[in-house]
This record gives structure tokens, sequence and C-alpha cells, in this order.
């Protein structure tokens, strides 16, 4: 568990002084995943040090299992810091030292006794699937098998929470897959506290549980993922779906666009709708998509009765609907959300 | 260095020293060479990388970022290294004198060549140190690693083939230095070069010293580049 209370910081002193992150609020629970996207020079990886501590918050409070890390003396933070297990985004692994050894190093710093620590370092080595590359040197691995020696050597001290900045930065899709599997498995074997950095929104729909989106230092929205992507005000909630190019609808009917998740919407709503209507609806674009259990759904239906009726349809089954405006072009809400957040 | 001139104007023709007495001039002169080196590279090791290490955790995002101090230890430094080393030797014969009691041998010559010889090597390992990037300090330090730990395994740990290519240079630099100071009468392969090839125009002991230098700085050249390949994993034959 960790929590992040009005944290600040600010860069410089005086005229110079930029306000880099203004007063943060943001908890992780044990066993959760959190997100934080946002578009370069946010403050996402300030963020990092400051709940890591490599930087001091300028004021505010970094809160891990009840206690405040922010204000502690130099030596007694580097104990501290044992509770936070952090990965790069490079792995910044020793070139000279092999897997075994760069995951040693926390223990080694910590005075771990040589025969604990072998043993500790075979245990992680295992954990993240690496046994069999134990003496192999970094230029030897390959970008997946780098993080995951950087993620064994952040869990060696077993630490509570555990922040990634731009972990997966870099790595082709299916390495990144792996990765986050990885992550998500540790989280439920650990029960960690997860701060996931990213810039990429794929990303943040397979590992996270919630998301917040870091804007000029400030969280801009922040909520389960469940709830970002049926919102059809959230910006990061369109940005997080996939593009869909829909088909337009048949001359005389109107385009609804409508989101939904499986918690309050039958599974047959749409068949429910045409029979409420007395119209076949037709299907012009949709994803569902499963997360954490719940399934989320993104449609574009085209229907010809009218809009009074159809809203009315729509919110008795419990789905959240906007009719498409009948511009020349046409663009999807999904593009709209990638126009606005041009991050990658 | 009045000496020198007035003892290059009694030119003196003799003859070439025959080869069979060589060694007998030439190998204490090595001696000597290798003595001044040695002690030198001693102290300028022992020195320069506790100085080199300073400056790099005292500059902007080190360890102890300092600005203060850094500026200071930067300025001297770089005094050090403005300084040709014929002119620094020159200028500090009256320090030399204060320290070792005399201003002519191997003791007189290993202070400026350990004054000249410290800033150079301080500033080759601070590159090596810059080199290393930051962000592996910064998993040392998310590690939970003492400042000390810090230095010793995230940087200089990591630039130890980066310093042994430096140390190699610097040792080069230094066999330069002391037949520069030989000239002065610190003895070793200059002093011979001098007295005999350049005073006495004894051309078999100046070719003989031109090949000796030649000579060693091939050896401490190869072997620098041996260590290199040795600490660098992937120049590392694998077993
Ligand atoms: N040490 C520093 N001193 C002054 N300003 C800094 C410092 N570090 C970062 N900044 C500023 O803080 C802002 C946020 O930087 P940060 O690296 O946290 O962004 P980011 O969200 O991680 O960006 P990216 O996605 O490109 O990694 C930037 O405007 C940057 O210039
Ligand atoms: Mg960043």
């Amino acid at each position: 568990m960790i929590s992040l209370k009005n944290l600040t910081k600010v860069y410089g002193h005086g005229d110079s002084a930029v306000t880099v992150l203004d007063g943060l609020d943001i908890e992780v629970a044990t066993g959760q995943i959190l997100a934080v996207v946002g578009p370069s020079g946010a403050g996402k990886s300030t963020l990092a040090q400051c709940i890591n501590l490599l930087e001091r918050p300028t004021s505010g409070q970094v809160i891990v299992n009840g206690e405040d890390l922010a204000r502690l003396p130099e030596r007694r933070l580097r104990v501290a810091r044992r509770r936070i297990g952090t990965i790069f985004q490079s792995a910044s692994l020793l070139s000279r030292r092999t897997a075994a050894q760069n995951i040693a190093l926390p223990l080694q710093y910590l005075g771990v006794t040589p025969a604990e620590t072998a043993a500790r370092v075979a245990e992680l080595l295992e954990r993240v699937g690496l046994s069999h590359r134990a003496n192999h040197y970094p230029f030897e691995l390959s970008g997946g098998q780098l993080q995951r020696v950087g993620i064994a050597r952040a869990l060696a001290l077993r630490p509570s929470v555990l922040l990634s900045d731009e972990a997966t930065s870099g790595l082709d899709p299916e390495t990144t897959r792996s990765v986050v599997a990885l992550l998500r498995q540790l989280r439920d074997d650990l029960d960690l506290a997860v701060v996931f950095i990213t810039h990429e929104m794929d990303t943040v729909l397979h590992v996270a549980d919630s998301a917040a989106r870091l804007e000029h230092g400030r969280i801009a929205e922040q909520g389960s993922l469940v709830d970002l992507l049926t919102d059809h005000d959230s910006i990061l909630g369109r940005a997080l779906q996939p593009q869909l190019s829909s088909a337009d609808p048949a001359a005389g009917s109107r385009a609804w666009h409508v989101t939904y998740d499986s918690r309050s919407v039958p599974a047959d709503w749409l068949q429910r709708i045409s029979t409420d209507l007395g119209e076949p609806a037709a299907l012009l674009a949709a994803t569902i998509q499963s997360i954490g259990g719940t399934s989320t759904g993104n449609a574009t239906v085209g229907l010809r009765s009218p809009e009074r009726l159809a809203a009315a349809a729509f919110a008795r089954y419990g789905l959240r609907a906007v009719p498409r405006a009948a511009d020349p072009h046409p663009s999807t809400p999904a593009t709209r959300a990638t126009e606005e957040l041009q991050w990658a | 260095m009045g000496l020198n001139i007035s003892a290059a104007v009694q030119i003196r023709a003799l003859a070439d020293t025959p080869l069979p007495e060589l060694p007998a001039l030439l190998v204490p002169a090595l001696g000597e060479t290798l003595a001044m080196v040695g002690i030198v590279m001693l102290v300028v090791v022992s020195l320069g990388t506790p100085i080199a290490v300073a400056l790099h955790n005292m500059a902007p995002g080190g360890l102890f970022e300092h600005r203060g101090t850094y500026s200071v230890l930067s300025w001297i430094v770089n005094i050090g290294r403005s300084l040709p080393f014929l002119v620094l030797m020159a200028a500090i014969v009256p320090f030399t004198r204060f320290v070792t009691g005399t201003n002519i041998g191997i003791a007189a010559a290993v202070v400026p060549m350990s004054l000249a010889g410290i800033p150079f090597f301080a500033r080759l390992v601070e590159n090596c140190l810059r080199d290393v990037p930051r962000s592996v300090t910064a998993a040392a330090r998310a590690s939970g690693g003492s400042p000390l730990q810090i230095i010793r395994t995230a940087q200089l740990g990591e630039a130890v083939p980066a310093i042994l290519g430096g140390l190699t240079i610097n040792t080069i630099a230094m066999i330069e230095y002391s037949a520069i100071a030989g000239t002065i009468g610190a003895g070793g392969i200059g002093y011979v070069a001098v007295t005999y090839g350049y005073q006495r125009f004894d051309q078999t002991v100046m070719l003989a010293t031109v090949l000796l230098l030649i000579a060693m700085v091939t050896i401490v050249q190869v072997g620098g580049d041996a260590l290199v390949r040795a600490t660098t994993p992937h120049l590392r034959r694998r077993a």
C-alpha cells in the first residue's frame, strides 16, 4: 500500500523555479496496479523519482505501509527505500556483472551472507524465468531478459511496492506482453502495490487495474479502468479504446456511440433494444474487452427511431449513448482522443 | 637549464660507446626510469582517483552535489593541467626542494611528475565516470547502496575498463615526462639520451635509448589493451 499526499516537486529557486509536480494525491492498495500515463514532460519520471525518493519531494508525503518516507534523514531513507523496488527503463544493469550478480547487488549492499544471497538469487531467477541465464552478462541477454533481470533485482529485498518507469518502452509487443504478464503474476503472488508508468496506452489495458492521467504535473483524471473505458467524457478512457472506423449508417438512420460494462448491462442489450424499438439495430463498429473480469464494450449502432425514443431505450439497459454528429467527415471518438493525446 | 645549455656548447666529438658497454649504461638507467614512473603512477592513482570521484560526484547530478567545492577543485585541477611539464618542473623547484631536500635525482623528479600526473589522471577518470550511464547510479541508489558502495560497484566498477585505458595513456605520458625530467639530471633513460646522445653525439646510445623508449611504450600499450579486454565482458572470450 502506497499513498502520495499533496506531493509537490519544484525544481530550481526564485524566478527560475519550475513546479513539475503540483499537489498529487495518489493511492495504490496492496494487490493493485495503477498505470500513470501522460504526455512527455508531464512529470512522470519525476513522480517515479519522488516515489522511490531518489529525489526529495519539495512538500507532501510518500507513505508506504503507514510511514511517511519523504522527511526521513538520508541514512534511514536508505533502509526505508528497500520497501520500494524500482524497475528502470533501460534495466540499468552493471555491464561487468552476470545476471545473477546483478540480482545479488541489493543483497550485497545490505550485507546478506553469500549463502543466503545465492539461495535468494536462485529463487528470483526462477521466478522471472531466467534460471538458465544466471551466468550470462547483460550483453548476452535480450531486451526482455534484461528487463526480467531488472525486475528480479527490484524484488530482491522483498519490497511491498513495485515502481516501474517505462519498463516496457522499447520492447516489441510480444515481449511487452510477457513482461506485463510477469508483473501481474508477481503482483498476485507477492501482494505488491504496483505503480506502472508508461506512455503506451495499449500496455495500460493489459497491465492496470486503474489509471491516472498526469498533465502539467497534475492528475487530470484518475479512476478504475472499467470506469474510464465506459465514461464518454474521459479523455483517457477514449485514448484507451481501440481505434475503430465505423461503417456509415444507412440513409435515414442515426449513428449512436455507446459504451457499457457488464456489471450493469445485459449481454444481449442489442437484441433487447431492437425488440423495444421494433427495428433491427445495425452494429456499425464494436469492441468488447475484459478488464479484470468485467467486460467493457464500445460500439457504434445505427438506428432509424427518433432520437428521444432511442435514447430512452439505451438508458433503460444502462448503456451510455450519444448520437454521433452528422458531420461530413465523421471521426470516431477514438481517433479524436488520439488527436488530443499524441503521446507516443 | 643553464647548465644543460653550457654543457651542450662544449661539443666533444667522442667515439660512440661500443655495443658491449651499452647494457652497463642502459640497464641502471632503465631501472631508474621504471622506478620513477612506478612511484609516480602509484601516487597518481592513489590521489587522482579520489579527486576524480569527488569531482564527478560534486558536479550537478552527482551523489553529493556541491557547486562551490566542485568549482574550486576543478579550477585547481585545471591549473595543474595547463602548464607544460617543463615549465611546471622549473616553476616548482623551490617546492620540490622543500619536499625532497634536493632538486636533482629521482626523488626530485617524482614531485613535478606527480603534480602533473595527478590532475591528468583525475580528468581522465572523471571522464570515464561520466560515461557510466546515470541510470546505473540511480539503480544502485534505489537498491539501497551507501555512497561508498555505489562509488565502488556502480561507478568505479563499471568504469574499470575505461580507467585502465586511461591508466595506459597516463603511464605513457609519465614515461615521456621521466625523459624530460632526465634532462635536469633526474637520471633514467632520458638523462642517458641527453648526456650521451645529444651532448656527445653518441649515435649508438641515442639509437639504443630511442629503441628502449619505443619498446617500453609498446609494452605498456599492449599490456594496457590486454587488461581492458580482460575486464570487458563482451571483449573477453568466454571459456
Ligand atoms: N533535474 C531537473 N531540473 C529541472 N527540471 C527538471 C529536472 N528533471 C525534470 N525536469 C523538468 O520536469 C518536467 C518533467 O520531466 P519528466 O522527466 O518527469 O517528464 P516525463 O513525464 O517523464 O517525460 P517523458 O515521457 O519524456 O519521459 C520537464 O519539463 C523537465 O524539463
Ligand atoms: Mg520519463
